[in-house]
């Protein structure tokens, strides 16, 4: 049986030297920025959602540059990050691990407002990888409880960006309580494959990776701490042993899994985005593929095919599409398998559809070894 | 069915007799707390392993059970005490996590923990003690028994539906799970008197994974055991290998795991022989 990807890889295979030279000229255009008068630009208030889910929006732009309004509230919380009820005290963007995406096109301005309330207790800011100048924004945007700010930026460079926390002297420690979140910059005209012939997904998941330092007791529990503050001292001391006590997706240990699992059909395509904004990360799809990865996440760079498992620097974002093409449950990993199953690292997709006897059956059920 | 035979004729050759008070009174941190007499009486057992008919797994068949005199299992969980006395007395290895509450369930305890604990109160009461067995525990278990048959129509071509449909069956929301251990009795008591079954601790049975393939007729055509491999029993079926203390550490990457494991035990009747040996060791001594 001849799948849409094989028809697919085989009539590019051909054309993909050609293809790769015209479509570079347009990327090379697009990184240069021209000057544009913002007052004019429409604009567009996005409600962002919570992950592993994505607000809605266009795969390829359909109107002109304009400028999209995102507004994330600091929300410091404790917050149960394993089954055993361990309670972290968390600092996060809208209440949750990680922070919600942000989706535009290339071109487009972020206008980010940020309000941190006043039953905070600590000075925030953000950091946009996306964003060039002023320590990504966070000089712009340093607000302390009780206050709010806003700030612009342009979206020159497409693909997925880490954005985090990063106020002066405590930014690992805000980073790995919650604050890290991803901005996504699509190419105007939608994503494109080594060949530029565009691909489209189906779905997307936006998973978030962090690892968290949790201090324990003298009988080897974890600690429970009344505050931020609190906690502050115990924590710094685990986090500069730089071993996680939990690696986890989406703030806790089975967040998605069972009831919570990824939903997807077999035929169906899927943008899977991987951030991890503090230490590096290796996903792979246990029974499935990357067809197209992104795995530094920048789509001016043609992605990658086939990959088993690709490698995500800790402070960035990638982005995988994948086709399933067999029913099951497939486990989505941090291939470092110790923390996939100790730590914590695992998500489950569960694939509906028909099976598909050619790329795999079973021949001989288990039974008693024979005796020829 | 080579797995059953030992499950029907401890039960069916146990004599019901009352506990030993007196024996307790010299013994209290090893005595357990309370024990039910489960029985007699009769089920529909659906058999624990993986069952195949023409190369496909299947639900495994039922089979009717009957325990002809009932049998003492442990009205509790053994508590994290009770445990913590077998590891100071040096007949058991600390349980992971090392809680020694008394009003708390022992997790973290591997069968083979279990079974030295079983040795170690045998041997500190003169008693008997063991893991129950499967189709003990199922009994026992009443109406918190749950069945895992899928009840699905055979779909040859599709062994993803069987995948899928064990998946959500046993599926939960993380956001509700909640698998710190709870004190004894938090789950209620089931018909026959047993505390916390069926909670969020699996329980270890000393009933060994079986892979059987069934013939057209319904009848086991042959089976494999891997005691290596024991069942443990809770609100779902899982099987464990007897070294492990964590559950989650031994599911499979897409499987689902017990939250904690731990164990109740049964007390063997004794024989009539062992008990007039007993009459004439108290009489001599």
């Amino acid at each position: 049986m001849l799948t849409r990807r094989e028809a697919l890889f085989g009539t590019a295979a051909g054309a993909a030297t050609a293809a790769i030279l015209t479509a570079m000229p347009s990327a090379q255009a697009a990184a240069e920025p021209q000057p544009v008068d913002v007052s004019k630009l429409p604009r567009e208030r996005v409600e962002l959602v919570a992950p592993p889910f994505v607000h809605a929006h266009d795969q390829v732009a359909r109107s002109g540059l304009k400028i999209v309004e995102f507004r994330l509230t600091v929300k410091e919380q404790p917050m149960v990050i394993d089954d055993e009820g361990t309670v972290m005290q968390a600092m996060t963007y809208n209440g949750s691990i990680p922070a919600p995406m942000m989706v535009v096109h290339e071109g487009d301005y972020i206008e980010l407002t940020l309000v941190n309330p006043a039953t905070n207790e600590m000075p925030h800011n953000v950091d946009f990888h996306a964003a060039t100048g002023a320590l990504g924004g966070a000089k712009l945007l340093d607000v302390n409880p009780g206050e709010q700010a806003t700030m612009r930026f342009k979206a020159t460079r497409a693909g997925t960006f880490v954005y985090h926390c990063a106020p002066a002297g405590m930014i690992p420690w805000h980073v790995v309580s919650g604050m890290s979140g991803t901005v996504m910059v699509l190419p105007r005209d939608g994503l494109k494959d080594e060949t530029g012939k565009p691909l489209k997904y189906d779905r997307i998941y936006y998973v978030g990776e962090s690892d968290f330092y949790i201090p324990r007791d003298e009988n080897g529990k974890y600690k429970h701490y009344e505050s931020l503050g609190d906690a502050y001292d115990d924590t710094l001391k685990v986090m500069r042993g730089l071993i996680p006590t939990h690696v986890v997706f989406n703030g806790r240990v089975g967040a998605l899994t069972g009831d919570n699992a990824l939903k997807a059909k077999v035929g169906e395509t899927v943008l899977i985005i991987h951030s991890q904004a503090n230490r590096d990360t290796r996903p792979h799809i246990i029974g499935g593929h990357g067809d197209h990865v992104w795995e530094q996440g920048k789509f001016a760079n043609a992605p990658e095919k086939d990959l088993e498992t690709w490698f995500v620097r800790g402070g960035s974002a990638g982005a995988a599409l994948y086709t399933f093409r067999q029913p099951g449950i497939y486990a989505y990993v941090n291939h470092n398998l110790i923390e996939a199953a100790e730590l914590g690292a695992t998500a489950h997709i569960t694939v509906d559809g028909e099976w598909n006897d050619d790329l795999m059956t079973q021949v001989r059920a288990p039974a008693p070894i024979a005796s020829y | 069915m080579k797995l059953m035979v030992p499950a029907v004729l401890a039960a069916a050759t146990a004599l019901t007799v009352a506990a030993s008070p007196a024996f307790r009174n010299h013994l209290p941190e090893a005595a357990p707390a309370g024990i039910v007499t489960v029985g007699p009486g009769s089920f529909e057992f659906r058999l624990p392993g993986e069952y195949l008919k023409d190369g496909r797994p299947v639900d495994a068949p039922k089979r009717a059970v009957a325990f002809r005199r009932g049998f003492d299992i442990m009205k509790d969980e053994v508590s994290a005490a009770e445990y913590a006395a077998c590891v100071a007395d040096g007949g058991c290895e600390a349980a992971e996590g090392g809680n020694a509450s008394a009003t708390l369930p022992v997790t973290g305890v591997s069968y083979r923990d279990a079974t030295a604990y079983a040795a170690w109160l045998s041997a500190k009461t003169g008693e008997t003690w063991r893991l129950p067995t499967d189709v003990e525990w199922a009994f026992a278990a009443a109406e918190r028994r749950r069945d895992d048959a899928l009840g699905l129509a055979e779909d040859a071509s599709n062994p993803a539906t069987r995948w899928l449909a064990r998946y959500r069956a046993e599926a939960g929301s993380s956001d509700k799970r909640d698998t710190e251990p709870k004190p004894l009795g938090h789950f209620g008591t089931n018909s026959n008197g047993l505390s916390d079954v069926a909670g969020n601790v699996w329980e270890w049975t000393s009933t060994c994974y079986v892979r059987a393939t069934m013939s057209e007729d319904g009848k086991v055509a042959h089976s494999t055991d891997n005691c290596g491999v024991r069942v443990v029993a809770g609100r779902h079926r899982g099987y464990m290998s007897t070294f492990l203390r964590d559950g989650r550490s031994g599911g499979c990457a897409a499987g689902l795991a017990p939250d904690n494991l731990g164990f109740r035990l049964v007390r063997e009747a004794p024989s009539l022989i062992s008990r007039l040996l007993g009459m004439w060791a108290r009489a001599v001594g």
